[in-house]
């Protein structure tokens, strides 16, 4: 980084530095994981233990794993388009895909989290 | 206390209407969509689901203070925000002063995976923040079937579907859910078993080439409602349902007269012409004179100063002004002083609803005193009979709640029986003027008489019609001993008529003057007489005085010779002859 640039450009190089790093994230197979529950329901502590089940089992050390409670955090309803709880969010790598439910089918997950092929 | 808690909770029961605002809709409905609670909109594709339900909810943010949410599944935000630009709605100033909060709910196949149990505490929860965050009363999904072709187990949604029902009745907000039709059920996913209180069925067919769109309140529990078909229309102003007035007979009747802008018309109207808000339809066939008839009647209007809208469905308005002019009616005066209105459409340019509803449109807008349609025969070419009759009912029911005189030609075509209108809507209006060709002696000559007209006095004569330079002119009918005498016969008739009044006025001179004659030959012969007379009675005095010369010679000569006879003298001396007649004459 060189001395004397104005915030801008120190901003520019910010962003780009964070695309590239989650660019070298995704080449490394790091997941960010988003799982949005509706309060404590029995099928939301089944999703979050599953989850952590199959994040662990699978991707451990490469993940990013945020739960969020959508009951006390209302907004990010809507703004990660949730129509369904639980549901898990594979924002990382792309394509996006989401999966709800209470995570108890574990094939499918690791079918959409593409993990299936690599792990064999 | 008992009773006074019963009372309440009768308060309570009625069922409280949340106006839409929606010109029309809030008739038929009684009031408006049951209030706090769901009401279900069907219909096929491009039906205008969206359209009711969005105007529902900006005219609840903006006439009622009730701000609104519209949660899309099919159309984004700012498409949505695009697409009603161009109605005059601005949704993003009404999501800017918290009036109305748009959420587009994405769903999408193809990126979802189901794994296990779930619920839709997500939509609950984002449709909760947004009834919240501006205090909305009233909630659109839009459509919500979107949901049966996101996420594949139906079972689920089904329940969810129950539950968010639910949960729209507790939070109090009067809501629209639309739905696609479907082959067999009013909605293809049979939301129809949800939404129980209120359901709204939305339809666009097309007859002859000609769109309509109609739309029937299949079932609003707890009120009442019409039952019919109502026909509305989408146009630049939003949704407009036609408002039906048939729905009742209580219009008021207005004992006040208006001119028919004809003198000898109005005669024969019982002295008066028509009745205020009534409704007059003139039939003839072609070329015998109704729209000069109704010319008239809007050149009166217009004199009065009441304003005259005129639907001209054959002719522009131009054609009209100059073909008035030639029987000395300017209208363009009129037209100049914003008293006169011409509507000119070709009537197959849309569909029958649409035409009702410019015209209510424009009644609205211009609120005429006298409206004029010229002709309504010519509606038949944009609809059927039948069509034709109930919406030209629902016209004139209309008319007369505003009060409104309504003045119809309408062609007869010939051949037919003069008494049939085309339309078949003579037992609606009030008055009937027929007009006919009278074809006799090598001419044809124009006839009116009054078919009917309720409530008055009219006369029961055929007269005869002349479009003059001066407008129109009514002339009585001779009959003649071969019938109705019109035209140069009528001309003969009445110079004939002419002559022999005069030839009686000569006899009665002639007379006059041979009796002035005989009185002079009379005077004469008095004078005359009078004249013998006196002759005749100078003679005679001069023959008495003649006689008493002689008499006292004679009596002179006898004394003489008596005193020479030395006799006694004479006591009496005879009488003078006239002496009484001296009195007499003088």
């Amino acid at each position: 980084m060189k001395d004397g640039k104005d915030d801008q450009e120190t901003g520019i190089q910010d962003s780009t530095k964070e695309f590239e790093m989650a660019v070298s994230k995704t080449d490394e197979g790091c997941y960010v994981l988003r799982l949005f529950v509706s309060g404590m329901t029995p099928n939301s502590r089944k999703a979050i233990d599953n989850v952590k089940k199959i994040c662990e089992e699978h991707l451990k050390g490469r993940y990013e794993l945020e739960i969020i409670d959508i009951y006390q955090q209302p907004i990010f309803a809507k703004e990660g388009q949730i129509v369904a709880a639980p549901t898990l969010v594979k924002e990382l790598p792309l394509p996006l895909r989401k999966f709800i439910g209470d995570m108890s089918q574990t094939e499918r997950i690791l079918a959409g989290l593409d993990l299936r092929k690599k792990n064999q | 206390m008992a009773k006074s808690g019963k009372k309440a909770r009768a308060v309570d029961h009625t069922l409280r209407k949340a106006p839409t605002g929606i010109k029309g809709l809030d008739e038929i409905t009684g009031g408006g969509l049951p209030q706090g609670r769901p009401t279900l909109v069907c219909g096929g594709t491009g039906c205008g689901k969206t359209l009711l339900s969005m105007e529902f909810l900006v005219r609840g943010a903006l006439q009622f203070d009730e701000p609104g949410v519209f949660m899309s599944f099919e159309e984004k935000s700012e498409d949505l925000a695009k697409n009603f630009a161009s109605l005059g709605f601005d949704l993003d100033d009404l999501a800017a002063r918290d009036k109305l909060t748009l959420d587009y709910v994405h769903i999408d196949k193809s990126e979802i995976e189901e794994t296990g149990e779930y619920d839709l505490e997500g939509l609950f929860i984002r449709l909760g923040l947004a009834i919240d965050s501006i205090g909305a009363k009233r909630v659109v999904l839009d459509t919500i079937e979107a949901l049966f072709s996101g996420l594949s187990n139906e079972n689920i949604l089904r329940a969810e579907l129950r539950r968010l029902f639910t949960f729209l009745k507790d939070k109090g907000v009067t809501a629209i859910v639309t739905g696609e039709q479907g082959e067999r059920t009013l909605t293809r996913y049979g939301l129809e078993e949800y939404v129980a209180d209120c359901v709204i069925f939305l339809n666009h067919s097309i007859t002859q080439q000609i769109a309509t769109r109609r739309m029937r309140i299949i079932k609003y529990r707890g009120s009442y409602h019409g039952t019919n078909e109502y026909p509305f229309l989408i146009d630049e102003q939003g949704f407009s349902v036609m408002p039906i007035s048939s729905l009742g007979l209580d219009h008021p009747a207005s004992t006040e007269r208006i001119s028919s802008g004809v003198s000898r018309l109005d005669t024969m109207l019982g002295g008066k012409g028509f009745y205020r808000g009534s409704s007059i339809l003139v039939s003839g066939t072609a070329g015998t004179g109704k729209s000069s008839l109704a010319a008239h009647f809007a050149d009166a209007a217009c004199r009065r100063g009441e304003r005259c809208l005129y639907f001209a469905f054959e002719e522009s308005q131009n054609q009209i002004v100059r073909n008035m002019r030639s029987i000395g009616i300017d209208l363009e005066q009129w037209v100049h002083k914003g008293l006169l209105i011409f509507l000119n459409n070709r009537p197959t340019l849309y569909g029958l609803e649409m035409h009702l509803v410019t015209m209510h449109k424009a009644i609205e807008s211009h609120m005429p005193a006298v409206v004029v349609i010229d002709p309504i025969s010519n509606l038949v070419a944009a609809a059927s009979e039948a069509e034709v009759k109930s919406m030209l009912s629902r016209l004139i029911d209309y008319l007369k709640t505003k009060q409104i005189t309504a003045f119809c030609t309408d062609l007869t075509t010939a051949g037919g029986g003069l008494e049939k209108t085309e339309v078949g809507i003579s037992s609606l209006v009030d008055s009937w003027l027929l007009l006919q060709n009278i074809e006799a002696s090598g001419e044809r000559n124009r006839g009116l008489y009054i078919l009917k007209s309720r409530g008055m006095d009219h006369s029961n004569q055929i007269r005869e019609f002349i479009l003059s330079d001066n407008g129109i002119q009514l002339r009585d009918v001779y009959i003649g001993p071969g019938g109705v005498l019109t035209g140069s016969s009528r001309l003969s008739q009445e110079a004939r008529d002419r002559a022999e009044v005069f030839e009686h006025k000569q006899a009665i001179e002639r007379k006059y003057r041979e009796v002035e004659q005989k009185k002079v030959v009379v005077d004469a012969q008095i004078a005359a007489l009078q004249a013998q007379y006196q002759a005749e009675k100078e003679e005679l005095e001069m023959i008495i005085a003649r006689e008493n010369e002689r008499d006292e010679a004679s009596a002179a000569g006898n004394l003489a010779l008596a005193r020479s006879r030395k006799a006694d003298e004479f006591t009496t001396r005879p009488e003078t002859i006239g002496k009484t007649g001296k009195g007499g004459r003088k």
